[in-house]
């Protein structure tokens, strides 16, 4: 077959009608674009609010959490091994929140391959006294720069340095905290331990996460200043986190280093269940809504397509009748739509480029995401060849009923009717 | 070697619709090389029904058809197309110019479709065609700016292009003035005498039929006179 003759064919055909070539074209790109922009927004969005839980929450935390111990006195007791034995009232046992041969853990989590860092933490309430009132708060004492490479905590400080806080006795509060005791940086605040301890720090620094509850109670300090706070041993850590280089084995990891250190360990996908299934939700709505437009566009395609063969009858049978064949005749409506197609879709892609570009400009700030000054997108290669492979397919399909149909008109019947 | 160009052996059509109905009845004939035949009879004596069989188009009949001593019954879409592509000249009524091209393209689009030779080599042929049929100066337009006697004479180039073995035509002056008519017909008779080109004419025109080597007569779907 003769594919340049066919094609050039095609491109006569399709130029002679070129008003209703162009509207078919400007359906395919309306739909690419939409679908580029509708997904690369939505991906965006979904990156940012996974972003925010990511870059919060770790991979895997190893802690102590009070429970009932498993083994109870009774069960050493070899008389009664054999017997059902049932223990009433119960008290769960407090082992203490500190993680046993922390500093030995710590290093060897950081020998291990899988994991990108560990990053120490002690967690304890406390009070934050203002005059006679005391409000209850939680204090963090962080290694401040391996927490701000695993969870990049200087995105969420609105004032002040993180660096600050690796002197002594300094303190970064939450901007909750800070409006109701009506701080600010380079003030002093005193704390009250849940041990009775009382300190005074001094303000580096007000961090905004965008959760009204946790702005309200969170403060951050260094891990030697709450070591010191609480009155305890610099091998005191309360929390160590991980962050891993493939987020799908922390299931697996939690289980593993649970009973290898013999502390209770948590992972993302627990703690973040519900938010995953809100990410896959929208990216469907979004994928949806993009295939019914380009499915219309598909439409519109085939609807000119089959106008345009009931006015180029006559040329169809003479095309036949000078020797090219049903077949030949079908190649050339397809390449028809596929001109039409590929056309549209390029043009789709670099519409769909340009408005995704515009959105990224639009500004949108909000204070509950201070490093967001702009509408996320999510540029990724992937979506544009979706688009393009998709529009090439729909309109193939649009061009193949009416190409199936042209291949078999009579050319007889029409030379005879006139 | 033989010199039949077209032969029918029993050939037999039916139309269907409304109710059946033979419109050729056991037709046998055949044409030889370097003639020029027309066909003459009523209306819907099945004159035009034949020309669309013998040209492969119209598949839908019994008996067989031999085109250059092969049987041309029964072969595919494709392999007809291609038979009518390289053996087969077609002039209609109607002039059925692809009115996307120019006169040249429109002649050269055969040509280009077999592919025996270069488009250089077929645009140098069909200049050829277009120069002997007097048409060279028109040959960039588009076929709505000509006139039907010019329509007709590129249609006519085009039938050539591939050097077929036969031309057929349905009316092909059925639509001409008198002026117009003499001058196609003048360009068939110079195709049989210079070029030996055999022409199988369908037409109503006793004018035309009376001047062509041989009338085959049609009556009732029968061949009465040849």
């Amino acid at each position: 077959m003769n594919f340049k003759l066919i094609f050039n064919i095609a491109i006569h055909l399709l130029r002679a009608r070129l008003k209703q070539s162009i509207v078919a074209a400007v359906g395919v790109t309306f739909g690419i674009a939409m679908f580029i922009t509708l997904v690369s927004f939505m991906h965006g969005l979904n990156n940012l609010l996974d972003g925010l839980m990511l870059n919060r929450t770790p991979h895997v935390r190893l802690y102590n959490e009070i429970k009932p111990s498993k083994n109870q006195p009774i069960s050493l007791v070899s008389e009664y091994k054999n017997n059902v034995n049932f223990v009433n009232s119960v008290k769960p046992k407090d082992r203490g929140k500190a993680i046993y041969n922390s500093k030995v853990i710590i290093h060897f989590l950081k020998q291990d391959a899988r994991i990108i860092d560990v990053a120490p933490k002690i967690t304890t309430p406390g009070f934050f006294n203002s005059g006679t009132i005391e409000i209850s708060g939680v204090i963090n004492g962080i290694d401040v720069s391996a927490e701000e490479k695993l969870f990049a905590i200087s995105d969420y400080i609105i004032e002040g340095k993180i660096a600050d806080l690796n002197q002594n006795n300094r303190i970064i509060i939450g901007k909750g905290l800070a409006d109701k005791m009506l701080l600010a940086k380079g003030d002093i605040i005193k704390i009250t331990t849940s041990k009775g301890n009382l300190a005074s720090l001094k303000v580096v620094g007000i961090t905004q996460i965008g959760i009204a509850e946790i702005d309200n109670t969170m403060s951050y300090t260094s891990l030697d200043t709450a070591q010191k706070l609480l009155g305890e041993p610099t091998n005191y850590i309360t929390d160590i986190q991980l962050k891993l280089h493939d987020i799908t084995l922390a299931p697996a990891l939690a289980k593993e280093f649970s009973t290898k250190f013999d502390v209770d360990a948590i992972d993302y996908q627990t703690t973040n269940s519900q938010f995953e299934t809100g990410s896959t939700v929208r990216s469907i709505i979004s994928y949806a809504v993009g295939i019914v437009l380009l499915i219309v566009a598909g439409f519109g395609i085939y609807n000119i397509l089959n106008m345009m063969i009931f006015e180029k009858m006559d040329s169809i049978a003479i095309l036949k009748a000078t020797g090219f064949s049903g077949n030949d005749v079908k190649w050339i409506f397809i390449f028809l739509s596929m001109i039409i197609g590929i056309t549209g879709g390029l043009f789709g892609l670099l519409y769909g480029f340009v408005f995704t570009s515009i959105i990224d400009i639009i500004p949108f700030e909000t204070a509950a995401l201070p490093t967001i000054t702009t509408y996320p997108i999510d540029y990724n290669i992937v979506y544009y060849i979706i688009g393009i492979v998709f529009a090439i397919s729909t309109t193939f399909i649009a061009g193949l009923f009416p190409a199936l149909k042209a291949s078999k008109i009579d050319p007889v019947e029409i030379i005879r009717g006139k | 070697m033989s010199t039949k160009v077209l032969e029918t052996k029993n050939l037999s059509k039916y139309f269907y619709d409304p109710i059946k109905f033979q419109v050729l009845k056991e037709i046998n004939m055949s044409i030889n090389h370097g003639e020029f035949v027309s066909i003459v009879g009523k209306s819907g004596c099945g004159k035009s029904t034949l020309l669309y069989l013998l040209s492969t188009m119209d598949t839908d009949y019994d008996g067989e058809i031999f085109l250059n001593d092969e049987l041309v019954t029964g072969k595919s879409d494709k392999e007809l197309a291609q038979l009518r592509n390289e053996k087969i000249g077609f002039v209609f009524q109607f002039h059925y110019l692809l009115n996307e091209y120019s006169v040249l393209k429109n002649v050269m689009l055969p040509g280009m479709k077999l592919g025996k030779f270069s488009n250089e080599e077929i645009e140098h042929n069909a200049m050829e065609h277009l120069r002997t049929l007097d048409m060279q100066d028109q040959a960039l337009k588009m076929p709505n700016q000509l006139s039907g006697g010019q329509k007709q004479r590129v249609a006519i180039a085009r039938a050539l292009i591939n050097n077929p073995i036969i031309i057929m035509g349905d009316e092909p002056t059925g639509n001409l003035d008198k002026k117009n008519s003499d001058m196609v017909f003048a360009i068939f008779q110079q195709l049989t005498l210079d070029l030996k080109q055999t022409l199988l004419i369908v037409t109503h025109d006793p004018d035309f039929a009376n001047r062509t080597n041989r009338i085959i007569t049609m009556q009732d779907g029968e061949i009465i006179k040849t």
